[in-house]
């Protein structure tokens, strides 16, 4: 098991005004997120619990490549994860975005 | 103990119990300052299945419409609930929640329940027979689990030797009296040279809560730190705008 | 998440426990006690070398259902099983206590575990015995505990025994309710007691269809989760009482069921038994032929 956490900035600050939003199940090659809308504008961080320990190289790269693709300004995610591969947690985030972006 | 053993310790002055069906045991026996109180039971390790778990009821339920309140004892000493095709084929979950209700509604009319553990119980049977109960005591030889050691490794798919480690450094998870005392399952364990029956005079004389402590009791024996007030938490916000 | 307009065709088995929460109550009205956000996890598993979920798999909380207050706790199956722990447990425990002192309509158990969850065991299983005291103390109050089973985890071990202590009990066509799985039973008792990989043995044994049949189940519903809302509202309408009628009832409905039947190795055994039509095709018909069939003398029942 390992934890970390992994900073980042955007452009801008992420649509929607829902303040908390939870995707997918930690189980065998999934995770779950947790996002709130709590850092500032140009701010945004992943927060990783893994299962596997190892890989934190991958996850900054997914992080890195999502803050830019996504611009999450002001979102925290934490994630419960269960072995998940990468495209896997590029898909989650990413959904994660969205479901913010809804009405609460 | 055998059952001889624990019926002579517990019932000194005497009793009428007498073994049935499916490895039951029912009957009355006399107690000082407390009458005559009722004794049903499962002995000799027999698996519950829905033919025991049946009859007991039908024992709990005879007792509540009998209408005299006395206390009900529930001598307790079988593996697991009976695992065939057929038990759960005829829904032995039901006849296994039957039980359960039978004995909380036997509290709920002011009898006073009282299980006595003096073998192994497990799993299913364990809540059935064993925690339906307003008290739990654990007698020498009581070997409560949820699930044995070598099981929980392989479900895990942690070494028993690292499972038997941990066992040590926290009562969550490992069978045995210790640590389902810890956690509050087991009201109070008795130990071999105790008076049993001065004991059960005791129990059977003294208040009972009419609500579950367990959580409350977990806590202050360190074993379930959490419950408690993770539960009081979700009530207040249920009962509350 | 799903959007609202999707929820009701969706399928029970297939979609998240606050998913179903969204979807079996009135849109919207649903507010969670202890979310997510509140990370009530369990201190258990780290030492097992697992990560846990931020709500310990297990939704509750209160909403309305066709404008009824009720109280709902949903087990989230592919989180550990939607095993019972200390925190999972002491949720739904919650739940159970504050219904006591401030009376919903009802109580929707949407339960989803395979009974205990081991790495905690002792707090799991002292949680179901406190979940069914719990319960049986509301029902005495007179407020209805309804069980929805239909989840990939069914209810297995404690959870089958919990969901006989409901007022009612509603199936969807993927439920399974047991005490021993299957592959308990093998394990223990060999693989000519039960074969756990025969999939169609394992559905006549503990699947919804058998269930409702022979009354261990009061409502069936195809899967969707707008089926299971109207079921659920129909059941909080008209629910047995605990009390002592009720439960001589079931003495008398399981000694029946015993005597009938307890020479029965297989689910067709018991339907021809009982003179179903067809027995040996209950499996193959599709959910509305088999709506139409008469289940058991007996099934229909407030003996629970």
């Amino acid at each position: 098991m390992e934890q970390f956490q992994l900073q980042g900035k955007a452009v801008r600050r992420a649509g929607g005004t829902r303040r908390q939003a939870l995707t997918g199940v930690n189980a065998s090659g999934n995770l779950e997120i947790l996002v709130e809308r709590v850092l500032a504008d140009h701010e945004c961080m992943v927060e990783v619990t893994t299962a596997v320990a190892g890989f934190r190289g991958t996850w900054d790269a997914v992080a890195q490549d999502f803050f830019t693709r996504a611009s999450p300004g002001g979102l925290r995610f934490s994630i419960n994860d269960g072995g998940a591969r990468p495209d896997t947690v590029m898909l989650r985030l990413l959904q994660s975005v969205r479901l913010m972006e809804r009405e609460p | 103990m055998t059952l001889d053993e624990v019926l002579a310790a517990l019932f000194p002055g005497g009793h009428t119990v007498q073994p049935g069906p499916f490895g039951t045991i029912d009957g009355t026996a006399r107690i000082k300052g407390a009458g005559e109180i009722i004794v049903v039971g499962i002995a000799g390790g027999t698996p519950l299945g829905i033919g025991g778990a049946l009859l007991l009821a039908g024992h709990v339920l005879d007792a509540v419409r009998a209408g005299r309140k006395e206390p009900i004892i529930v001598l307790v000493d079988t593996s697991s609930q009976a695992m065939a095709r057929r038990e759960e084929l005829l829904g032995l979950n039901e006849y296994l929640a039957h039980l359960a209700k039978s004995l909380a509604f036997a509290a709920m009319e002011g009898h006073r329940t009282v299980s006595v553990l003096y073998g192994p119980a497990a799993a299913g049977a364990f809540i059935a027979a064993a925690l339906s109960s307003q008290i739990l005591v654990a007698l020498p030889g009581a070997a409560p689990s949820v699930m044995d050691l070598p099981s929980i490794s392989r479900v895990t798919k942690l070494p028993l030797d690292r499972l038997a480690s941990l066992a040590q450094t926290t009562p969550i998870f490992a069978p045995g009296v210790v640590p389902l005392l810890a956690t509050g399952a087991v009201t109070e364990a008795w130990q071999a040279g105790d008076d049993f029956a001065a004991r059960l005079a005791v129990l059977l004389a003294g208040d009972h809560a009419a609500v579950d402590t367990r959580d409350q009791l977990g806590f202050e024996r360190h074993g379930r730190l959490l419950a408690g007030e993770v539960a009081r938490q979700v009530a207040a916000a249920a009962a509350h705008d | 998440m799903i959007a609202a307009v999707q929820i009701g065709r969706a399928d029970w088995y297939e979609a998240s426990a606050r998913d179903r929460i969204a979807g079996l109550l009135d849109a919207g009205s649903f507010v969670e006690f202890l979310g997510p956000e509140q990370r009530i996890m369990s201190p258990h598993l780290a030492q097992f070398d697992l990560t846990g979920a931020f709500d310990d798999g297990i939704a509750v909380g209160r909403g309305t259902l066709d404008g009824q207050a009720v109280l709902v706790a949903a087990q989230e199956g592919r989180f550990l099983g939607g095993a019972f722990g200390e925190v999972h447990g002491a949720k739904l425990l919650g739940l159970l206590r504050g219904a006591r002192e401030r009376p919903p309509r009802a109580v929707l158990l949407l339960l989803d575990t395979g009974g205990v969850r081991l790495q905690e065991a002792n707090a799991g299983e002292l949680a179901i015995s406190e979940v069914i005291h719990a319960i049986l103390n509301l029902r005495r109050s007179g407020v209805p505990v309804i069980a929805l089973i239909g989840g990939r985890a069914g209810a297995f071990g404690g959870g089958g025994i919990i969901t006989a202590c409901c007022s009612r009990i509603v199936v969807a066509e993927h439920a399974r309710i047991s005490v021993s799985g299957p592959e308990v039973i093998e394990t223990n008792k060999g693989v000519e007691e039960f074969d756990s990989r025969d999939r169609a043995l394992v559905w006549r044994v503990c699947g919804a269809r058998s269930r409702y049949l022979l009354g261990g189940a009061d409502g069936y519903v195809t899967g969707s989760i707008a089926a299971m809302r109207k079921a659920a509202a129909a059941m909080i309408a008209d629910v047995p009482s605990f009390g002592m009628t009720m439960l001589q009832a079931e003495q008398q409905r399981l000694t029946d069921r015993l005597h009938r039947f307890g020479a029965c190795r297989d689910a067709p055994e018991i339907w021809r038994a009982a003179g179903l039509p067809e027995p040996d095709r209950v499996g193959d018909i599709d959910d509305e032929a088999f709506l139409t069939m008469p289940r058991i003398a007996g099934a229909d029942h407030d003996a629970r």
